[in-house]
C-alpha cells in the first residue's frame, strides 16, 4: 500500500521571550494508506500541533510532514474532527454536514443529498433540521464527523474528537467511529490521551514522549478486524493496553513533574 | 390564615395612621411597611395556590405593582400629601396626554403625534402633501426620524469599521486607542461644535450628527469586540474545510459576530434616544425632548410628565422593534 501520511525529523519551535521552545523534534511518522493510527502521549508533548501542521493549520520549523495527494486532484487533502464542537451553531445539522461540500462549489441539490445520506449513517437524519444549540454534545460530534467524512478527504485528522463527551457516549461513540471505518477503510491519524480508545481503533498506536515531543515507540495492534466493545474484554487487548502503558507510564511523570 | 395575619396588618396600619394623622409626615416609612407585609401576604398566598397558577401570578404581580404605585401615587397627590403641583396625580398626567394628542398648538405648528385621525380627510383635500405636512407638525415624528436617521447613518460605517478592526491587527492596533478615547466623551459637548460647522446651526444637521456619531463609536467598538471574541476553532474548521476569504467572511465571521453587533446595536438605540432627547432641551423647536423642556418653561408640570411618557413609550417601542429583527436575523438563537 502507497504511503499517504509522511513526517520526517519534523520540528516545530515556539517563539518567546525566553528564546524558542521546542514543542516537536525529530519526529518521524509514516501511515499507508487506509490504515488507523493512534497517537497517544501525554498532556503538552505536541500531538495535537502535530496534527494541526498536517491539517495546514500551522507551520513546520524544519523538517518535512505532509499528506501525499491522491489521483483526484479536487478532493481535499484532509479535514479534521475537532475536540470542541467545531460546528457553525448558526448552520442547522444538515447545512453544517454539507459545510465542505459548499465551500467546494458542490451544487445544492447534490450537497444536500449527500450530507442527509451522511446524516443517515451517523444515526441523525431525523435531525437534519436541528441547530446546534437543540442536540447534545454526543450528537454535536456526530455531526462533525458527518461533516468530515461527508467532504471525502484523503485524510481523516481526529483531535481527541471524543475527550470532552462523558464515558457512555464515547463507548457508543466509539463503536460508530469502527463501524463508519469499516465501510471506508479512510487513512485516519487520531490523536488521543487515551490508551484503551488507542487500541480498540486503531491498526497501530504511536507513542509521544513528554515535552517537547518526538515519537518513544510504536505498537501494531493485531486485534482482528471488525472490532466492536466487545474486544475491549480480550486478553490480547489487555496484554496491549498493558505494555503501552508500562512504556507511557514514564513519559506521563515526566510530562507532571515539568507542569510543577 | 398565614395570609390572613399580614393583610390584617395592612389593614390595622392604615388605619392607625388614618387615626392619628401620621400620613402627612411618616407616609413614607408607612409605605414601606405596608409594601413589607403586602409581599409577605403575597408569599403566603403563592404558596396556596396549585403548581400551575404560580407562573400566571407572578405575571400577575408585574401588574399589580405598577397599578399600586399609580393608585398610591393618585391618593397622595389628590390628598395633597405630596405637592400636586410638581407630582400631578396620574389622571391629571392622563388628561394632559389627551391634551397633547388632541390639540394642534397654533404658535408652533405642532402636535404630539400629528393627529394621524385627520389623513383621509387631508388625503381627500391635497393628496399626499397633505399628509406630509400632518407628519412635518408630529413632535413624535421629529424626535423618531432625526434619531433613527443618525441611528442608521452611525451604526452601518460602525458596523464596517468595527469588523475591519476586528480582523485586522494593524488597522486595530491604530486606530483602538484613539477610538476609545472619543468614546468616553459626552457626545453631547460636541453639539455647539456641530453647530458651528453646519450653515443652519439650528436645523437638524447638527442634531442628527451629534447621533450618528453617538452610534458610530459604541457600534465599532462592539462590532470589534465581537469579532475578536470568535471561538478561533470555528475559524480552522472554516479555514479547513476550504472556505476563501469572501466564504469566510459570509459564513463564519460574520454570522459569529451577529450578537454581540444586535446588543451593541441595542445599547445604540438607547444612546441615541438619550442624546437625541437632550438636544432637544437645548436646541429645538421640536420634538419630544422639547415638549419636556417648552412645558418646564411654561411651567405645565403635568404636560412635563405626559412628554416623559410618551419618550419611555418610543424607548419600549424601538427596543421591541429591534428585538423583532434580531430574532429573525439569528434564528439559530432560542
Amino acid at each position: 500500500m502507497a504511503e499517504k501520511v509522511i513526517a520526517r525529523s519534523a520540528r516545530k519551535v515556539y517563539p518567546s521571550m525566553a528564546g524558542d521552545v521546542p514543542a516537536i523534534v525529530d519526529f518521524d511518522l509514516s501511515i499507508e494508506e487506509g490504515e488507523f493510527v493512534c497517537l497517544v502521549g501525554p498532556s503538552g508533548c505536541g500531538k495535537s500541533t502535530f496534527l494541526r501542521i498536517l491539517a495546514g493549520l500551522d507551520d513546520l520549523s524544519g523538517g518535512e510532514a505532509r499528506i501525499v495527494p491522491g489521483t483526484d486532484p479536487k478532493r481535499p487533502l484532509n479535514n479534521v474532527v475537532f475536540q470542541e464542537y467545531a460546528i457553525f451553531p448558526w448552520k442547522t445539522v444538515l447545512e453544517n454536514v454539507a459545510f465542505g461540500l459548499e465551500m467546494r462549489g458542490v451544487p445544492r441539490a447534490e450537497r444536500l443529498e449527500i450530507a442527509s445520506s451522511w446524516l443517515a449513517k451517523v444515526g441523525l437524519k431525523r435531525f437534519a433540521s436541528y441547530y446546534p444549540s437543540q442536540i447534545s454534545g454526543g450528537m454535536k460530534q456526530r455531526v462533525s464527523i458527518a461533516r468530515a467524512l461527508a467532504n471525502d478527504p484523503e485524510v481523516l485528522l481526529m483531535d481527541e474528537p471524543l475527550g470532552a463527551l462523558d464515558a457512555q457516549t464515547r463507548a457508543v461513540l466509539q463503536e460508530e467511529l469502527l463501524r463508519l471505518w469499516e465501510e471506508s477503510h479512510k487513512t485516519v491519524l487520531y490523536v488521543t490521551h487515551s490508551i484503551d480508545e488507542a487500541v480498540l481503533l486503531g491498526d497501530r498506536v504511536v507513542l509521544m514522549t513528554a515535552h517537547p515531543g518526538t515519537k518513544k515507540s510504536e505498537f501494531v495492534v493485531d486485534l482482528p478486524r471488525p472490532r466492536d466493545l466487545s474486544t475491549t474484554s480480550t486478553a490480547r487487548y489487555a496484554e496491549l493496553t498493558g505494555a503501552i502503558w508500562d512504556d507511557l507510564r514514564d513519559e506521563v511523570r515526566a510530562a507532571m513533574e515539568a507542569q510543577r | 390564615m398565614k395570609a390572613f395575619l399580614p393583610i390584617a396588618g395592612m389593614v390595622a396600619l392604615a388605619l392607625f395612621a388614618s387615626l392619628f394623622g401620621l400620613w402627612t409626615d411618616w407616609w413614607v416609612v408607612i409605605f414601606a411597611a405596608e409594601f413589607t407585609l403586602l409581599v409577605v401576604a403575597l408569599e403566603a398566598l403563592e404558596r396556596r395556590l396549585p403548581f400551575r397558577l404560580h407562573t400566571p401570578y407572578q405575571r400577575m404581580l408585574a401588574w399589580l405593582f405598577p397599578l399600586l404605585l399609580l393608585a398610591s401615587w393618585q391618593w397622595l397627590a389628590t390628598s395633597g400629601i405630596i405637592n400636586p403641583r410638581w407630582f400631578p396625580p396620574p389622571s391629571r398626567i392622563a388628561e394632559a396626554l389627551w391634551q397633547l394628542i388632541v390639540n394642534y398648538d397654533r404658535f408652533n405648528e405642532t402636535s404630539l403625534i400629528g393627529r394621524p385621525w385627520l389623513i383621509p380627510s387631508r388625503l381627500a383635500e391635497s393628496g399626499w402633501a397633505g399628509v406630509q405636512a400632518l407628519f412635518a407638525e408630529s413632535h413624535v415624528w421629529a424626535t423618531l426620524s432625526r434619531m433613527l436617521v443618525g441611528f442608521v447613518i452611525g451604526s452601518v460605517p460602525g458596523i464596517v469599521i468595527g469588523m475591519i478592526m476586528g480582523l485586522n491587527r494593524t488597522v486595530r492596533a491604530m486606530l483602538d486607542s484613539t477610538m476609545s478615547a472619543i468614546y468616553v466623551l459626552p457626545k453631547i459637548a460636541i453639539f455647539p461644535l456641530l453647530m458651528l460647522v453646519f450653515a443652519d446651526p439650528f436645523g437638524e444637521g447638527p442634531k442628527i450628527t451629534v447621533v450618528a456619531i453617538s452610534a458610530f463609536f459604541l457600534v465599532a467598538l462592539s462590532t470589534m469586540a465581537g469579532v475578536q471574541g470568535i471561538d478561533p476553532v470555528l475559524i480552522q474548521a472554516g479555514k479547513n474545510f476550504g472556505a476563501n476569504r469572501w466564504q469566510m467572511f459570509r459564513h463564519v465571521i460574520l454570522p459569529a459576530s451577529l450578537p454581540i453587533v444586535f446588543s451593541g446595536l441595542r445599547l445604540a438605540l438607547g444612546t441615541s434616544l438619550v442624546v437625541i432627547v437632550a438636544v432637544e432641551f437645548v436646541r429645538s423647536q421640536s420634538g419630544v425632548g422639547y415638549l419636556v423642556y417648552y412645558n418646564w418653561q411654561v411651567l405645565s408640570p403635568a404636560k412635563m410628565y405626559a412628554a416623559l411618557l410618551v419618550i419611555m413609550a418610543l424607548g419600549v417601542g424601538l427596543t421591541a422593534a429591534l428585538q423583532f429583527i434580531e430574532r429573525r436575523a439569528m434564528p439559530w438563537r432560542r
